[in-house]
């Protein structure tokens, strides 16, 4: 029993709630104070993390003991990084919030702690039932962090926004209760620790539809392609910190569910879907890059391209392969890790092209610019997955695991690869090369907070492509345990 | 037989006065205002009559606690009421949103306008028919607990008596409730009739040996007593009066009925279902399945159009009562536990939301209609925080009761084989969210327009806004509303985070019909 996740778990809330009580010129930084001092918990968590330990930092108390819901918090190879990545990156999110003015900065900042609080406890929970609630959690602060800050039409697509995610999770909720009372034996005390779902053996039929509904939970967090419709709107609407966490951090949640929950509990419904999901997971990298390479919007050029990103990992999972979900829990934190810094230079492109994100009224910064066209291009061809940066490492293994199983949907999958050098290189070149655009305003980053945002983020991204072991070895430790029920199952 | 022996048969039943003095202290209660507010005088109108009323339900809920026992019902009135965990548990309900309706209702212009004694009266009179129902043995009792229930309230639906609406509200009510009441009393009559016998237990003892459950009398009654029992529970499809009355009713009257008439109308149904027809579930609970499904689909639909929040709660009461009938439908202890959590919850975040209706209603030149709420989340956060709290526990958010009760109900409905019933729930639950999630947008995401006297109006219409009145001081001009509100709401939250102590409480009332073990 240790008391590490929670305090990793807590801290950003306390810190949200602080924030209302502080003048508010302060509320900015109390919330920044707090993220950072969560970061440094995750740290030594990390430091004193055992490779191959299994679950540790155990939490495991009684919480609503009558419906078998336990406050079960753990870290192993899998969530490991995923903690990490979303303590790390709710620091430059947050620091960019505290460094621009907001109508009521008091509750901004609140919402933005509780928001991290939902993202690590669904990360770290270990029972499906308080999985639920966190996954549910989530929503509150987003609904408000876009309905209140965001742009013209914010109402609508916040609005659009809850309902799709909240329909899934409901849908989720229905599951998991089912999930959990049938694999009680009767007369037994119901649980929904995922330890014992485990070992629970559902009948094929009633697994097939708790897969589904799952699936469906999870694809639209994601966003996967056919439930993805709330994502432009939000993305077009919702202030930048809190799309830099949604796409860094949130959208990993839903893809964390199938590896944590789904495929370990649902065996036998994982094989037969299988193809479906590789095909969901296909047509989201064909879909995402192709529609990423049309859009003007630069936000939105990354909101397609997550997308895609998404069905790479989506991808990997579902080759039900070690390789593959190693692969896949790579491109999670290194999705999380180019895309975060992707966002705070469209926010800093925006405030040289008079406040727009519009690639038309940018263009031609490079060479007035040079440091933020360096940073730029080196986080660009990170995206790229170019050799030498860990997002090649991670992407390898998801097509080396998809093409170990079903070698169609691999071949089809890498021209994804090729699609995204296009549009990321559309979009570097509309960005910092061309002619100057007409708004564009050529002010490099100065030594100033912008570059101490963005720089740490950077390097972790150069020292992950040098040394990608740091991640693989870690993520190595969990992959056979994960997967082997779901491998057990389709040698059958 | 001697005459000893027929004087001792005609002699009156045992009484135990322990246990029935909760009823005493509201039906004492409503005598005693009464008689208080004819003394004149400010001090005794404002002030005594109030004060004498929350006496009456503090003693009420005092004297139920005193009498607290789990376990076999313990006969009050031999045969005819009798207290077990369910009556008492589900009797604290009426008490608690009869002091709440206090505190809405000191302010009002319908206790201006009926007489403060005469209001409070009446809704204790209200609040006595609740306890009798709860604790109603056989069908008399029933019929009688329902009516001391409905009368007083028809009453008080029309106690704004200048306002035409109130009027009708009271008339609808009236017309419509005793509709309700015949088919009732008919159904309860055909029960009989089939089985010979009036007490709860004998009826069901004669289900399960000597009348065949597919006694077409027996079955014409049960279908004539669910609709009865329906139109006061507002289910669908007999709900069509509720928004109409809810809506023209004055709000804290509004507010008593959506909470305490519901809770009182699932007491009895859970009792008369679990208790005297438990035998005969395999006829009913398919029915009822049906109703809890159209009940969840109609009601969930009709809100989305609401402008009125008067309106878009009753409707949103019409879906939770199908979110409750499932309960009922499973026929289990756990399903009873799971009707029983929610409905106190559902006490605890609709009095939130009628509390903060109740303090804009006042001030705002819309009334109750969602426009009232606009910018709220700025101007007054104090009530901003309530409505957004109870509108989130509406719609099944977690961190709030309202997800406990979800989560419990469709764990129960997947427990007794009825997962599809679960799913249903889950749907409704989908289509709230269109419109709880409005009435947050409307105070969070509008900007706040002052609402001064003195501006020149569009419309004529349009209620007058009080005098005097200032945004800031909005919130603290009625603290006797606030106070309920943040206290309902604290415990939205509270028993949505630590929510054991309601669990106890539900697993003690879910003991409490034996034959469900």
């Amino acid at each position: 029993m240790t008391i590490y996740l929670s305090i990793i778990l807590f801290l950003p809330a306390v810190a949200g709630l602080l924030a209302m009580f502080v003048p508010r010129r302060l509320a900015g930084w109390t919330l920044v104070t707090g993220t950072v001092l969560t970061l440094a918990y995750a740290i030594v968590m990390l430091a004193r993390f055992k490779t191959g330990g299994g679950l540790q930092f155990i939490t495991n108390d009684n919480w609503i003991s009558e419906l078998g819901i336990r406050y079960s918090l753990a870290v192993d190879g899998l969530n490991l990084f995923l903690i990490v990545l979303t303590a790390l990156l709710w620091v430059p999110a947050s620091l960019a919030a505290a460094l621009r003015e907001w109508d009521r900065p008091r509750l901004f900042m609140m919402f933005m702690g509780f928001g991290e609080t939902a993202v690590l406890g669904a990360f770290m929970a270990q029972d499906l039932a308080l999985f639920v609630v966190f996954f549910d959690l989530m929503l509150v602060p987003f609904y408000f962090l876009v309905g209140m800050w965001g742009g013209e039409d914010r109402v609508y697509a916040t609005t659009k926004l809850v309902i799709y995610t909240l329909a899934g999770s409901l849908l989720m909720l229905a599951a998991a209760v089912a999930l959990g009372v049938m694999a009680t034996p009767a007369g037994g005390h119901i649980s929904f620790s995922l330890a014992t779902l485990q070992h629970a053996h559902l009948s094929g039929g009633s697994q097939y539809w708790i897969f589904l509904l799952f699936a469906a939970a999870f694809l639209v967090k994601a966003p996967a392609f056919p439930l993805h419709g709330w994502m432009p709107d939000a993305y077009r609407q919702a202030p930048l910190p809190v799309i830099l966490v949604f796409s860094a951090v949130v959208s990993k949640v839903g893809v964390y569910g199938f590896l944590r929950i789904v495929l370990p509990v649902l065996p036998q419904a994982s094989v037969h879907f299988q193809e479906l999901m590789l095909a969901v997971a296909v047509v989201s990298i064909l879909y995402g890059s192709v529609l990423a390479f049309s859009q003007d919007e630069a936000r939105l050029v990354l909101g397609y391209s997550s997308i895609a990103q998404l069905g790479f990992i989506l991808l990997g999972i579902f080759s039900l392969d070690p390789k593959g979900g190693q692969g896949a829990v790579m491109q999670m934190v290194n999705h999380g890790l180019v895309v975060a810094p992707l966002f705070l230079i469209i926010g800093y492109l925006a405030i040289r092209a008079q406040g727009r994100d519009s690639l038309d009224w940018m263009g031609g910064l490079a060479f007035r610019a040079p440091v933020l066209a360096g940073v730029f291009l080196i986080v660009a061809l990170a995206t790229l997955a170019m050799p030498g940066s860990s997002n090649f490492i991670g992407e390898l293994y998801i097509l080396f695991g998809t093409f170990q199983s079903k070698i169609v949907y691999g071949l089809v999958a890498s021209v994804g690869v090729v699609l995204a050098a296009v549009y990321m290189i559309r979009f570097y070149q509309r960005a910092m090369h061309n002619p100057v655009g007409v708004h564009a305003e050529s002010r490099d980053l100065a030594l100033g907070p912008e570059l101490g945002v963005i720089a740490p983020l950077v390097l972790i991204i150069l020292a992950l492509g040098v040394y990608p072991n740091f991640l693989l070895h870690r993520i190595n430790a969990f992959a056979p345990t994960q997967q082997h029920s779901s491998q057990v199952a389709l040698k059958r | 037989m001697t005459t000893l022996h027929l004087i001792a048969a005609a002699k009156a039943p045992v009484i135990d006065y322990k246990g029935i003095s909760p009823l005493f202290a509201t039906a004492g209660g409503a005598v005693i205002v009464l008689m208080a507010a004819l003394i004149r005088g400010r001090f005794a109108q404002r002030v005594l009559v109030p004060l004498l009323t929350v006496g009456a339900l503090g003693a009420a809920i005092g004297l139920t606690i005193w009498n607290w026992h789990t376990g076999d019902s313990k006969p009050i009135v031999e045969g005819a009421l009798a207290h077990d965990a369910l009556s008492l548990g589900l009797s604290l309900l009426f008490y608690i949103s009869g002091v709440a309706t206090v505190a809405f209702a000191w302010r009002s212009r319908a206790l201006r306008e009926s007489g403060t004694g005469e209001f409070f009266g009446l809704m204790l009179g209200s609040i006595a028919g609740m306890t009798i129902l709860a604790s109603a043995e056989n069908l008399i009792t029933l019929f009688i607990g329902i009516e001391l229930l409905s009368i007083p309230l028809y009453v008080l639906c029309a106690s704004d008596v200048r306002r035409e609406t109130s009027l009708e509200s009271g008339l609808k009510y009236l017309v419509i409730g005793s509709v309700g009441s015949a088919t009732l009393l008919y159904g309860l009559a055909l029960i009989y009739g089939a089985t010979g016998h009036t007490g709860f237990a004998a009826i069901d003892g004669a289900i399960g040996s000597g009348v065949k459950v597919t006694d077409p009398l027996l079955l014409t009654g049960i279908a004539l007593a669910a609709a009865g029992l329906a139109f006061k529970a507002s289910v669908a499809p007999f709900h069509a009066w509720t928004p109409d009355v809810y809506e023209g009713a004055p709000t804290p009257v509004t507010a008593f009925m959506a909470v305490a008439t519901k809770t009182a109308a699932f007491a009895i149904i859970l009792r008369f279902f679990l208790e005297a027809l438990i035998s005969a579930q395999v006829q009913w609970a398919p029915a009822l399945a049906a109703l809890a499904v159209i009940t969840i689909i109609v009601g969930n639909v009709g809100a989305i159009a609401q402008s009125s929040l008067k309106r878009m709660l009753a409707w949103s009461g019409v879906a939770q009562a199908g979110y409750m009938l499932a309960g009922v439908v499973v026929g289990t202890q756990l399903g009873l536990q799971a009707t029983a959590f929610y409905l106190a919850v559902y006490l605890f975040m609709n009095l939130a939301a009628f509390g903060v209706v109740i303090a804009r209603e006042r001030v705002s030149e819309h009334g109750d209609g969602l426009k009232s709420l606009e910018g709220l989340g700025a101007a007054s956060p104090w009530l901003a925080w309530p409505m957004t709290i109870a509108m989130l526990s509406l719609a099944g958010f977690p961190a709030t009761a309202g997800f406990i009760g979800k989560f419990y109900l469709i764990s129960a409905t997947v427990d007794g084989n009825w997962a599809w019933l679960g799913v249903i729930i889950v749907v409704g639950s989908m289509i709230s969210l269109v419109y709880y999630l409005r009435v947050i947008a409307v105070m969070w995401m509008t900007p706040f327009k002052l609402e001064l006297p003195g501006r020149p109006r569009r419309r004529a219409r349009e209620v007058q806004p009080v005098a005097g009145w200032s945004p800031e001081a909005d919130p603290r001009a009625q603290p006797e509303v606030l106070l309920v509100t943040l206290v309902m709401a604290a415990a939205t939250i509270f028993f949505g985070i630590v929510p054991s102590p309601l669990f106890h409480l539900a697993h003690d009332v879910g003991t409490s019909i034996s034959a469900l073990f």
